[in-house]
């Protein structure tokens, strides 16, 4: 794709003012990095970071068969899911791989609010359209921008414009008026922070962009920062660490399968995914800790301590927190136990690796008390 | 000092080429992370890959600009990465080589030339 055919989103000159080095990402022009990279990366870790994630895909679903027909591509039990409240899911096809995976939740009293991946947003829709029986609707929000805030500081930033939101805990959502125009508004995001991420009418995104940048507290994060604090925060990112060929098990994550879901078994992919949530999948997402040489990114090799090849690095990196090189990748599951030693090769030249916990640095949502 | 059109720097010495990336290339990739520099000994043909620098990103070859025999890569880089960025054409050098056709200089672009070469990319 050439630079010209990328699309741009509503802060994208806002990013050129700032100096941002921009590229493309998911068919948008997107700030990979404004002063750095690893600047960014602390920064968030330390402060609060603003993110323009614009182009991600937002929708409604609505409609009185809106929850049931939603449910038969995902896992979630999204019937029991409390008004003001979100949850991460999956887009499965019927073989159970991951379409893309997604944030789902109930903002207001009109079906389900749905943030899906940039890249995979035209086939998610296309597939919502073609899928969704009955009365579903699907309706593309591509008036609006999103701005994600994260870091430790990113709460009190937020509460000094809006007081209501220090009423959220972790994935809490809203639809609300915020800066004097209509937004959907949940507390979470892709950092492992605590922060918020804020749907804005496209109109009003660079308004409130700049209002919020006016706290000495917060610098505007490029994708590359995005990019190693979801690693650090062991999240996957779909089209490398999952994709349509994984199946939730095999990706480490069935925290997404309810269990009302798992014992109605009624949703796509099912067979697979039960067979191996009891048998055991063929391989599994696990966490590397490289513990010498480069850093093992996509596509290095991971060898077990006899030289057998038995696996692929998915994403990896400078851990910029832990000050290693960490690492995600799928092994056989008899190799996926904490602490097993293993290689990794990078341009040919193995280098010791760990299989380790992941998240790799702790994530700090923000639980509420809970009130007696 | 002397440079290719892939951001390589060479300063000569006598027979003996320092050689690192310009600071155009340093500021385009950003944070280095890691450095791989050749070790002393292997012999490098004028455009092979003979070292390696890492953003935070992705991983980058570095070409060699001349021919010749390495006979030291910069070892500080193992455990100072960003030396490549805070000084790219002074103590971020990647490696020095014995050059074997001095006359492959010729071909390498003055800073002004390359100057006039990074305004027209």
């Amino acid at each position: 794709m050439t630079d010209d055919q990328l699309k741009t989103t509503p802060l994208n000159a806002a990013h050129r003012a700032a100096g941002a080095r921009m590229v493309g990402f998911g068919g948008y022009d997107m700030p990979v990095q404004y002063e750095g990279v690893l600047a960014e990366h602390r920064w968030t870790r330390e402060h609060a970071g603003l993110f323009d994630v614009s182009h991600m895909g937002q929708c409604k679903i609505t409609g009185a068969d809106a929850i049931a027909q939603f449910e038969r591509f995902v896992p979630g039990d999204y019937a029991i899911l409390k008004a003001g409240r979100q949850k991460y899911s999956l887009l499965l096809n019927a073989e159970g791989g991951i379409l893309d995976d997604l944030m789902a939740g109930k903002p207001d009293h009109d079906g389900l609010y749905v943030v899906v991946n940039a890249g995979n947003k035209d086939a998610d829709f296309a597939f919502l359209r073609d899928n969704l029986s009955g009365d579903a609707r699907l309706t593309v929000l591509d008036d609006r921008a999103l701005i994600a805030i994260q870091g430790p500081e990113a709460a009190e930033v937020m509460e000094a414009h809006e007081p209501v939101l220090a009423e959220f805990g972790f994935m809490d959502c809203a639809r609300l008026v915020l800066f004097g125009v209509d937004c959907f508004v949940s507390r979470s995001g892709y950092t492992g922070e605590d922060g918020y991420e804020i749907s804005v009418p496209a109109a009003d995104a660079e308004r409130i962009w700049s209002e919020i940048l006016k706290d000495a507290r917060v610098k505007p994060i490029g994708l590359g920062a995005r990019d190693s604090l979801r690693l650090e925060a062991g999240l996957p990112l779909h089209g490398h660490d999952v994709d349509a060929s994984t199946s939730p098990v095999e990706g480490a994550l069935t925290f997404a399968l309810s269990k009302s879901r798992k014992e109605r078994a009624d949703f796509n992919g099912a067979d697979r995914i039960l067979k191996e949530l009891a048998e055991g999948p063929a391989r599994v997402r696990v966490g590397l800790s490289v513990k010498e040489g480069a850093p093992a990114r996509e596509g290095a090799e991971i060898a077990d301590m006899d030289g057998n090849i038995i696996g692929n690095v998915t994403s990896g990196g400078p851990s910029p927190t832990l000050g290693c090189n960490i690492a995600m990748g799928y092994v056989p599951p008899k190799f996926a136990e904490l602490g097993t030693e293993l290689k990794v090769l990078v341009r040919g030249k193995p280098a010791a690796a760990e299989v380790v916990a992941m998240p790799f640095v702790a994530q700090r949502y923000y639980r509420k008390p809970k009130t007696a | 000092m002397r440079f290719t059109k892939d951001h390589e720097w060479v300063k000569v010495d006598g027979d003996v080429a320092t050689v690192g990336i310009s600071k155009h290339a340093a500021d385009a990739l950003g944070d280095v992370v890691f450095v791989e520099t050749p070790e002393a000994g292997k012999s490098v043909a004028k455009g092979d890959s003979f070292a390696v620098v890492e953003s935070v990103k992705a991983a980058s070859d570095v070409y060699a600009p001349v021919s010749g025999e390495v006979i030291e890569g910069n070892a500080a880089l193992a455990s100072a990465p960003e030396t490549v960025n805070a000084d790219p054409e002074g103590d971020g050098w990647f490696a020095k080589i014995k050059v074997s056709d001095a006359s492959q200089l010729d071909a390498l672009m003055d800073r002004a030339a390359y100057d006039q070469f990074l305004s027209t990319l």
